[in-house]
């Protein structure tokens, strides 16, 4: 329930929001750009691979709560899986996001909090959007770094 | 016949709260509360006259126009031909076959850039703009320029939100082929020098289109005053159905406007080897046109006229000042947009608050706002910031409403400390 401004996303989302992790550009880094139409939420995210290993990843951009905070947990939470589990792990969060009641919550960690987007809809696409560009990013690399 | 000005300049002062009355939607609570609808600029809600005409419209009236020779078709014809009047007199413009029916603001500029500039507009070239644009009214006049090879130049604006004459003399020169302009800007509610820019362009020879979306139903607009050559605006901001609207060309131009789609009501004659147009304003209407939404056009109108649109002025500027104060005593809200001449439009950001994240906590709240970028990315690139939040008002919203909002604004700025 919604009481005041501060109950209006989970505290975890807040949390990130207010501090959020892997905010920093990297040197050297393969880039990609998102941004929403939509709404105006703009991102940068900075990927280092290794093999098909995610080793490095962070981000830079202006965004709205909900963007912010999916960015930062990504990040988190990303780094040390190789792309195909990165790729595995996006699909259980979309599905997560879509209402997909079957998707077992127990090892999304910090992703489940967006559970709370089914109060949300429209808010979605924020959410999504750091994963999007990830995955661009992914896509720019697959040829030279893996 | 309300077709006429004649409530216009009545002094007497009206009931605000029984205006409310006449919109149904207003009525509704969101979550148990009240509904506090400010996302005017956005779309208008509708008077209980617009709905019951259209409505009266399918029951009793409804048939193809301009083709039929049955009882239906010559009632749909005079009800969709009326209303071509009525905003002929509410625009003042001087003829009816100077206004075309459209689906929207965004058709009315698409058609000038694409009938008149494809003819009139070459390479280096220059189209003339402002930094306060809708996307609306940049991005057809990009693609022309891409298309024609000319150039796109933009009018600079203050810090404040406004346009400085000189500047913009400066950029007029003899390669500008079209100026187009916003009345009224969606997001800083600036009301531009419209009829002083038409005089300065015209004295170069150069056309103006001045985009109308905020201004029309917001302020009186008369065309024949303003001297543009083309004015376009949307039926659904001015208390009408969404999917009609207006351009306007005046008479000069109308003869240099080439069709624009193409197809059946448009044309004269046809055979397999060639084709006659038919006669402005049907030469731009091809198809079928929302003869429905036309005639819920008119009744927006016509209740406008009732009202008095000097009225629905002054009390947008009651609104306007009311909300500028209130909203600006909020601790951490710095309001976007501090032009001489505002439209009930308030644009503001919030210290450490995204303007989603408000936007959907007044949502919560029953509040009705808009966040975001307001199809102005320039413009946003040029205050330097991602978005604003932007409550507009119209004549149906109240003093308490804006209390409504500022509190609740107090609400977030206190839980962030």
């Amino acid at each position: 329930m919604i009481s005041d401004f501060s109950t209006l996303y989970p505290e975890v989302v807040f949390a990130h929001t207010r501090n959020p992790r892997n905010f920093l550009a990297l040197d050297h880094a393969i880039t990609a750009e998102g941004n929403s139409p939509l709404c105006g939420d703009q991102l940068v995210v900075y990927l280092k691979l290794d093999r098909g290993v995610v080793t490095r990843l962070t981000f830079l951009g202006s965004c709205c709560a909900i963007a912010t905070a999916s960015a930062s947990i990504m990040t988190a939470c990303v780094e040390g899986k190789t792309v195909p589990e990165t790729e595995a792990l996006f699909e259980r969060f979309r599905r997560l996001l879509a209402g997909d009641e079957d998707t077992p919550a127990d090892d999304l960690g910090e992703l489940e909090a967006f559970r709370c987007l089914r109060d949300h809809p429209q808010r979605v696409s924020c959410a999504l959007l750091p994963w999007h560009t990830l995955l661009e990013a992914v896509s720019k690399a697959t040829t030279t770094d893996i | 016949m309300g077709r006429t000005r004649e409530m216009q300049g009545q002094t007497e002062p009206l009931d605000f709260s029984a205006i409310r009355e006449d919109f149904p939607i207003l009525s509704q609570s969101i979550g148990g509360r009240p509904l506090v609808y400010l996302d005017n600029a956005a779309t208008t809600q509708k008077p209980r006259t617009v709905i019951d005409r259209i409505m009266q419209f399918y029951c009793e009236e409804n048939a193809s126009v301009h083709r039929g020779f049955h009882r239906l078709s010559e009632l749909a014809t005079e009800a969709f031909e009326n209303a071509r009047k009525s905003v002929q007199h509410f625009i003042n413009a001087p003829d009816p076959t100077g206004v075309i029916f459209v689906r929207g603001t965004t058709e009315a500029i698409n058609l000038v850039a694409q009938s008149y500039g494809k003819a009139h507009v070459g390479p280096m070239d220059e189209i003339v703009i402002s930094a306060m644009e809708h996307h609306s009214n940049i991005v057809p006049w990009q693609r022309l320029c891409q298309e024609s090879k000319a150039t796109l130049r933009v009018i600079p604006i203050t810090g404040r939100g406004e346009i400085v004459l000189s500047e913009y003399e400066q950029i007029l020169n003899n390669r500008t082929k079209m100026v187009s302009i916003a009345h009224v800007s969606n997001v800083l509610g600036t009301i531009n020098p419209v009829q002083e820019m038409v005089r300065l362009a015209h004295c170069r020879g150069i056309p103006v289109l001045i985009d109308g979306a905020q201004a029309v139903g917001h302020l009186a607009v008369d065309v024949k005053t303003l001297g543009c050559d083309f004015y376009a605006f949307s039926g659904h901001k001015m208390l009408g159905p969404t999917g009609i609207g207006v351009l306007y060309v005046s008479a000069s131009r109308l003869e240099q406007l080439e069709p624009y789609q193409s197809g059946g009501f448009m044309i004269h004659s046809v055979t397999f080897e060639k084709t006659e147009y038919g006669a402005p304003p049907y030469r731009f209407e091809a198809g079928t046109p929302n003869v429905a939404g036309a005639v819920g056009l008119d009744a927006a109108i016509q209740y406008i006229n009732r009202l008095g649109i000097e009225r629905i002025a002054a009390r947008d500027q009651e609104l306007l000042e009311h909300g500028t104060n209130l909203l600006s005593c909020v601790h951490g809200v710095r309001l976007i947009g501090e032009a001489g001449q505002k439209a009930a439009t308030i644009s503001f950001v919030m210290d450490g608050v995204h303007p989603h994240d408000l936007a959907a906590y007044l949502a919560h709240l029953g509040i009705a706002i808009r966040a975001g970028h307001h199809c102005c990315q320039p413009l946003m690139a040029r205050l330097g910031i991602p978005g604003t939040a932007r409550a507009s008002m119209a004549v149906y919203n109240t003093f308490g409403e804006l209390e409504v909002l500022a509190a609740a604004l107090e609400e977030v700025s206190k839980s962030l400390t």
